[in-house]
């Protein structure tokens, strides 16, 4: 494998003359070969830096800033129709695969359910090793069903949570288990399908279990050992502020999941992370307010755990619009000035613009036919049209359950500057319902039905990042359920339900070039290089294809 | 996506596939009050009656007021069913209602089976002979005989109510069956195929003509997908059968049953 700090330091060295360099170089190589021994192949720092080593793909979003955008030019709009499949790898689990491949130095770490984590060498798609979680199997998943959606890498260590509410350190060499960790009882229905985010020392982990009426939280633990730094919860306790927004005991099964891996700006030191539905889902009258900290992103500092901001985009929600996306940082003009935003398309059908380091509301458009609000007020909050509600009888409102996007990622362009989102257009009949909580059961409270087959619609649409203006659109057969990748060559790539990868020109939206997968398409495609040679991947029915120029 | 697929994903969602809770149906449709068959029938209407019709008379899906359910004679397949869908068909899960809730409805769908059933007017065997020599089989397969232009009717009693079925007749485009639906593509050198359609997708399209020859499409090479929905390759018989030949014919397909 490669040891980067050495690879640079070598190359710094070869052209000296002198002895006095080379012996500079030695002793250099052995602090690096050192420092490499203490940290591992992936220590923090590469993280920080990922986007230097385009090559690789190091993080769930590719970078901390949760871009999904590779820097690889070798793939262009003039020579993507020659794309070939290179390999594909058979998962070993029938299942809906959402993994999004994490590349590390000419291996690939990939995960699918109930929980399995293998190591593929990066050439030939064969396995180096293979872990799974045995208990896994007959975990409770209330409102979503097995899947996991990838790893984090830290160090020699690689990252896991399971269906069964564990977060495990495997050796990234062999897969053996270093430690494990109980993060909270599956009993509850809390669950682990999100890749973990590692930082400086520190594995950050979300939980599923919205439709179980779990109390919320984001959990740091100590990559080392395993033990809890930290517990940010999403709902707030008595005497905890936010606790006022929520009407007697209700808080107690608020829901607000954390169920999508977040992101980081490493120099403020925040964490970014998305909050799910409050729980019930759709019978708000037993949890009368606002119901902080649901369907809001959260900035979290790091070190503390302390939540600095919240931004709720859906108060008191009752159509199950998840913040649970991919929050997108981005430094930017802002009207003559310069500034750290978070920006992010919602479930709710909304486009958001906010300042990063205050939480401030900046702008907010729709993306998607949204028929609930009449718009957002100067502070970003939603004007509800009156009789928007779930009834008994069935209401009908866009978007739907799943709203105008979901949990697959959107991308971020820094040579285009736009922001490419795939788009669910569809709307629901939402249904009220009772709602009793009973641990380990399903508290949603109705439900709803959807508008399907022609009535509905999929979009792949590119976005002005200041004003959320829509600058393209492609037009898919069906709402998606997967993610899209910008890279540096122009490219736009994205998936399909019916089984299509394809690659989009960046800049108009033209479809360039697509593949018949034969699989249900539910993953986030990526790009890395194998032998110099950039290739992308994604993962389809129940292979990962992998695709490169001939 | 259409009602399959979001069946296939709701099933996915549910986890069924790994964890499926044990069901006790010992008296739980019994100790049902009053109140709790009105709140079953309030479900019903506004989720279930889409497809199976006001007081269960069936549409879209069977009709549910029999005494005998061919898929849920026992209490607790009836609440799997309404949980977990049934697998490979049009009916979904509804998960996201309480375990209460499914008894409610499942003792509301008991409740229709104890009135009476529908009686049909017309005579079957005469409906039989009408299916013959009316040239429906030219299109139609029956128990392995017949054409392949429109779906197979062997169950076709088990799944449509009798309403649906006169409406198929009269108006078949106002109930064009899932993959029946008449698309016209033209290419880009001006070709047109009018079939109906097989198969979509982002880039392809695959279609049948009227002489069940498939035609396959790129997108990229058509200048228009012209989507003729309310449409039906079937002619209308509104006009060409009397009443009681209609009824007769109804009464038939009504007890094409798959048995």
């Amino acid at each position: 494998m490669k040891k980067i700090p050495c690879t640079v330091a070598a190359t710094d060295s070869i052209g000296a003359t002198a002895n006095r360099l080379h012996k500079a170089f030695h002793l250099l190589l052995t602090v690096c070969c050192l420092l490499v021994s203490v940290s591992g192949q992936v220590p923090y720092q590469r993280l920080v830096s990922a986007d230097s080593e385009p090559g690789n793909w190091l993080t769930y979003s590719g970078n901390y800033q949760g871009h999904r955008f590779s820097p690889l030019r070798q793939i262009t709009p003039d020579n993507v129709a020659k794309l070939r499949v290179a390999w594909v790898y058979q998962f070993k689990s029938i299942g809906r695969q959402e993994t999004s491949p994490v590349v590390v130095d000419d291996v690939m770490y990939v995960s699918e359910p109930p929980t399995r984590v293998t190591a593929l060498d990066l050439r030939t798609g064969r396995p180096l090793w293979t872990w799974q979680r045995q208990q896994a199997r007959l975990s409770r998943t209330l409102g979503f069903g097995p899947t996991n959606r990838g790893v984090a890498v830290l160090d020699d260590m690689v990252y896991v949570g399971t269906l069964d509410c564990w977060l495990v350190a495997l050796d990234a060499r062999t897969g053996a288990v270093r430690w494990e960790t109980k993060v909270e009882d599956n009993g509850t229905g809390h669950s682990i399908t999100a890749a973990p985010l590692a930082i400086d020392g520190r594995v950050i982990v979300g939980v599923a279990g919205g439709e179980a009426g779990i109390r919320g939280f984001l959990d740091a633990y100590d990559a080392k050992t395993g033990k809890l730094v930290w517990r940010c919860w999403t709902i707030p306790g008595p005497g905890e502020p936010g606790h006022e927004t929520w009407s007697g005991e209700s808080w107690k099964n608020g829901a607000g999941p954390t169920w999508v891996t977040g992101s980081y700006d490493p120099q403020l030191k925040l964490i970014y992370w998305g909050t799910g539905n409050p729980g019930p889902d759709w019978n708000g009258d037993v949890r009368q307010g606002d119901n902080l900290y649901t369907c809001s992103l959260l900035a979290i500092e790091a070190v503390t755990g302390k939540m600095k901001w919240h931004f709720q985009f859906t108060p008191h929600d009752v159509h199950d619009w998840d913040a649970n996306q991919v929050p997108v940082l981005i430094d930017a003009d802002w009207q003559g000035r310069r500034r750290k935003l978070v920006v992010t398309a919602n479930r709710n059908a909304f486009y958001y613009v906010l300042d990063r380091e205050t939480g401030e509301f900046l702008h907010g458009i729709p993306y998607s036919k949204q028929t609930w609000a009449k718009g957002l007020d100067a502070k970003g909050r939603p004007i509800v049209l009156p009789g928007t509600e779930p009834t008994i009888e069935g209401n009908l409102i866009w978007p739907s359950l799943q709203g105008a996007t979901n949990w697959f990622s959107p991308s971020y362009s820094p040579v285009t500057n736009l922001f490419y989102v795939a788009v669910r257009e569809m709307g629901s009949h939402y249904f009220k319902g009772e709602a009793e909580y009973k641990a380990g059961q399903y508290f949603t409270g109705g439900g709803e039905r959807a508008l399907d087959g022609d009535r509905a619609a999929g979009w792949i649409r590119a976005l002005e990042v200041a004003t959320g203006r829509l600058k393209w659109e492609f037009r898919l057969q069906s709402p998606p359920w997967s993610g899209v990748l910008a890279t540096a060559g122009g490219l736009v790539f994205g998936s399909a339900p019916e089984g299509n990868f394809y690659a989009l020109d960046a800049l108009s939206g033209k479809p360039l070039w697509d593949f018949q997968t034969g699989g249900y398409i539910t993953a986030n495609p990526v790009s890395f290089l194998i032998d110099g040679r950039q290739h992308v991947a994604i993962a389809a029915g129940q292979g990962l294809f992998v695709f490169g120029l001939p | 996506m259409n009602w399959k697929k979001w069946l296939s994903l709701s099933v996915l969602l549910t986890g069924t596939a790994v964890f499926v809770q044990p069901v006790s149906s010992q008296d739980q449709i019994s100790a049902l009050t009053a109140d709790d068959l009105k709140k079953g029938q309030q479900i019903f209407t506004s989720q279930c009656a889409l497809c199976h019709g006001i007081a269960g008379t069936g549409g879209r899906g069977p009709a549910l007021n029999l005494a005998r359910l061919r898929r849920a004679s026992e209490d607790s397949a009836l609440f799997r069913i309404i949980k977990f869908g049934i697998e490979g068909s049009e009916m979904p899960g509804f998960w996201p209602l309480s375990d209460r809730e499914i008894w409610q409805v499942a003792g509301y769908v008991r409740s229709l089976g104890r009135t009476e059933a529908e009686k049909l007017p017309g005579d079957a065997a005469r409906g039989r002979e009408l299916f013959a020599a009316k040239g429906c089989a030219a299109c139609h397969v029956v128990r392995g005989q017949g054409g392949i232009s429109g779906p197979e009717l062997t169950e076709i009693g088990a799944r449509r109510s009798a309403a649906y079925l006169r409406e198929a007749l009269t108006d078949p485009g106002a109930a064009v069956p899932e993959g029946y639906l008449v698309v016209t593509a033209i290419t880009r050198d001006g070709r047109q195929v009018r079939g109906v359609r097989v198969n979509e997708d982002s880039f392809s399209l695959q279609l049948r003509d009227a002489g069940n020859r498939f035609h396959s499409f790129r997108k990229s090479d058509l200048s228009e997908v012209k989507k003729e929905f309310g449409a039906s390759t079937m002619p209308g018989y509104r006009n060409r059968l009397t009443a009681s030949e209609l009824d007769d014919l109804v009464a038939w397909l009504a007890s094409l049953r798959g048995e």
